[in-house]
């Protein structure tokens, strides 16, 4: 999306993951995990922000989120 | 001085020019005998009227085609025969559950199947009422001169703009094809009834919400900024899918009410020579002007025989034949078909006078004598 | 909250949508949206029409003009909202089934008419609403729950069959591949005519189940192993490109556009009156 990378980090949103894994095998520095089927950030500082999670989820339950947008 | 505007015209012609005159911007369809006119004269008369045409190719496309126009703010129309009625079924249920303006002309043709395509019928007058599957509101009308399809094609555009929902002209071939002098009606004198529209700017519009002193809900159009969804499952207010059984009770409810409580605004007939009628006579379409002839032979011979003809056929104009029922000794009710609308009016006044039928089934008009020898008989 | 994308392009209340845990649609759908934020259309001239199916589900959960129509008949419809108002952007999401079973006739035809329509098929292979029946894209011998002995049919190959009626722009995508799937949707919706994308997508719960195609991510692997750059593949001898499939872009060219040709005809008479 538009915001540049430094004020992204990665996001998840628990309750539409539906633990399909697609983003766990393809995130190139195994950042993420499925924990009780449920997506979960195991190392976010090896995360370099690739967004190939995000492109690949079928759920938008992972992406790069910015902070003001915490709201909603 | 008005210039009278007194024309020769074909009865599908006259069907496209009521059209136009009710604001019919596009029209889709399917050639087929023997409507094809109505697509032809629309082809011709619609890109000069800055309206669009579109042949497409089946029935279903053509009727799937006009529900689009018609959510994208134009008023729709399309027309067939038998075999193309049969073919639209499933999208008729789809504008009346989604509840989508559209006008749909029958020119009726002798069937079932491929039939006798030149040949006039009226046998597919259940099948409006019955054809599509589930419960849905119908409107059906039956003109009976050039003229009168002129007038309730106008008619149709007003009650589906009006209801939010698909409606029937159910010609037949004799009067779809046969050429009558008719009075082209100035532009103000004829009452046009436009879909109602959201309030603009609407923030929280909803496309299935009814509001206080509403018949149907606000119709948007694609691309006006409401940015609506429209389904053909059963959908609550916001017209997303819903699963509830209430939502599809409410729902259903009010699009079957939407006809039911407005019988008297939707339902007209012709009556003649009823006041002192022991026979009546009850026929519609073509088929009326020889009920008609045969009234006025038989009145001519000092027989008290009248005539009723329901103009609006779905909804069957029941209350009025239900009166007349109570004074006739007999009904007799003449449709080119094997028996049809004679079933409405059995359910309707059975047992409270006799009901005879005069039908056809070999692709002929019912003549005039055929009508008043059945008078003859059961005087 | 949610990722920028579902604030701006999704009716987020009606998230989350009713697709299988793995099911491709999703990716596909987010591929569509993402394209249509990339060409920074204008959403209130964006209407988006599907048939029925579990691709059909997809325009519900969108925040642009959206219909949902019968099977089959998408593009008929789409072909009404087109013609009688041809500045909105109409895109149609349907199903292998859907597109090229029941609405086959209107696929050809509205490639035909080269009518300025994007349309996506959402290929899985399968028909997945109603329990996993084979459909017209499913790979002859594959087991469906109406081919319990094999599937005997031969498949479509649905560009090059939306090509041979006359579409102008073709392509083929996969849920893999969704980075090159937004930029094929883009170049679909700049097409001025009839656009057409195979996007092949995956159906684990019943399609994958009933063939063994394993877990999810396996079946993503299958399309990043058996995809084959139609650029590339032309540099490859025939036997690398044995049991592999074409994506990428097939074909793109302008010819004269449906709506804008009827434009004309009307042109013709404003100028007279």
């Amino acid at each position: 999306m538009g915001n540049q990378k430094e004020n992204l980090t990665l996001k998840i949103k628990k309750d539409w993951c539906k633990g399909c894994g697609i983003c766990v095998a393809f995130c190139p520095k195994q950042v993420l995990d499925l924990k009780d089927d449920k997506i979960e950030i195991v190392d976010i500082e090896k995360c370099i922000k690739c967004g190939l999670c995000e492109l690949r989820c079928p759920d938008f339950a992972i992406f790069l989120g910015g902070n003001e947008d915490e709201e909603k | 001085m008005k210039k009278n505007n007194i024309k020769l015209m074909q009865g599908n012609e006259a069907c496209v020019e009521g059209a136009i005159a009710a604001g019919m911007k596009f029209y889709a369809g399917y050639p087929i005998t023997p409507s094809t006119e109505i697509a032809e004269v629309s082809a011709q008369k619609l890109p000069r009227v800055g309206g669009k045409f579109i042949q497409m190719e089946d029935e279903i496309a053509g009727m799937a085609t006009a529900i689009g126009g018609s959510l994208a703010g134009l008023k729709s129309m399309t027309a067939t025969s038998g075999p193309g009625f049969s073919l639209k079924q499933e999208n008729i249920g789809y504008a009346a559950l989604a509840e989508i303006p559209v006008v749909i002309v029958n020119v009726q043709r002798s069937g079932p199947s491929t039939g006798l395509p030149t040949a006039p019928s009226q046998g597919d007058m259940m099948q409006a009422k019955w054809g599509t599957h589930g419960d849905h509101p119908v409107i059906a009308l039956c003109p009976s001169s050039v003229k009168e399809t002129f007038d309730l094609t106008v008619r149709c555009f007003n009650l589906a703009e009006k209801y939010r929902m698909p409606v029937f002209l159910m010609l037949d071939e004799v009067v779809g094809h046969m050429r009558e002098k008719i009075e082209i009606p100035d532009a103000s004198e004829i009452e046009i009834y436009d879909r109602l529209k959201p309030t603009p700017g609407d923030e929280n519009y909803l496309p299935y919400k009814v509001e206080e002193g509403q018949i149907v809900p606000a119709m948007a159009a694609y691309g006006d900024g409401y940015r609506f969804h429209v389904t053909g499952l059963i959908h609550d207010e916001s017209g997303f899918p819903s699963n509830s059984t209430e939502v599809a009770q409410t729902l259903m409810t009010r699009i079957m009410k939407k006809v039911e409580d407005n019988i008297n605004d939707i339902v007209t007939y012709e009556e003649s020579n009823t006041d002192d009628a022991e026979i009546i006579l009850l026929s519609y379409g073509g088929t009326a002007r020889s009920a008609k002839s045969a009234m006025k032979k038989a009145r001519e011979m000092g027989l008290k025989v009248g005539m009723f003809r329901p103009i609006t056929v779905w909804p069957f104009p029941e209350e009025r034949v239900k009166e007349l029922a109570k004074q006739a000794k007999s009904i007799i009710v003449a449709e080119m078909n094997y028996g049809q609308m004679v079933l409405e009016v059995e359910r309707i006044a059975k047992g409270t006078t006799d009901i005879y039928h005069v039908g056809k089934i070999n692709g002929e008009v019912i003549s005039p004598d055929e009508i008043f020898s059945k008078i003859k008989e059961v005087l | 909250m949610s990722s920028q994308l579902v604030q701006q392009y999704y009716r987020a209340d009606k998230l989350p949508h009713i697709w299988c845990p793995g099911c491709g649609h999703g990716i596909l759908m987010r591929s569509v949206s993402q394209a249509i934020h990339n060409l920074g259309l204008d959403k209130d001239k964006v209407c988006i029409v599907s048939g029925i199916g579990c691709s059909s589900r997809a325009p519900g959960y969108m925040d642009f003009n959206t219909l949902h129509t019968t099977h089959g008949r998408a593009l008929a419809f789409a072909t009404g909202v087109k013609m009688a108002r041809p500045e909105l952007e109409v895109i149609v999401v349907t199903g292998d089934g859907d597109a090229t079973a029941i609405g086959g006739n209107h696929l050809i035809h509205a490639a035909r008419r080269n009518i300025n329509i994007t349309t996506i098929v959402f290929n899985n292979n399968v028909y997945g609403m109603t329990g996993g029946q084979y459909s017209p894209t499913t790979p002859t011998g594959d087991l469906g729950t109406t081919a319990p002995y094999g599937n005997i049919d031969k498949s479509f190959d649905i560009a090059t069959l939306a090509e041979a009626a006359g579409a102008t722009y073709t392509a083929r995508g996969t849920a893999y591949h969704a980075q090159q799937l937004i930029k094929l949707v883009e170049n679909a919706i700049k097409n001025k005519g009839f656009s057409l994308i195979d996007a092949i997508s995956i159906c684990p719960t019943y399609y994958g189940r009933k063939n063994k195609k394993g877990s999810v991510v396996d079946m993503m692997n299958w399309l990043k192993d058996h995809a084959v750059d139609a650029k590339v593949a032309q540099k490859l001898p025939p036997e690398k490109l044995e049991g592999k499939f074409l994506i990428g872009e097939f074909k793109n060219v302008t010819e004269p556009e449906y709506t804008e040709e009827y434009q004309k005809i009307i042109e013709r008479f404003q100028k007279e009156r």
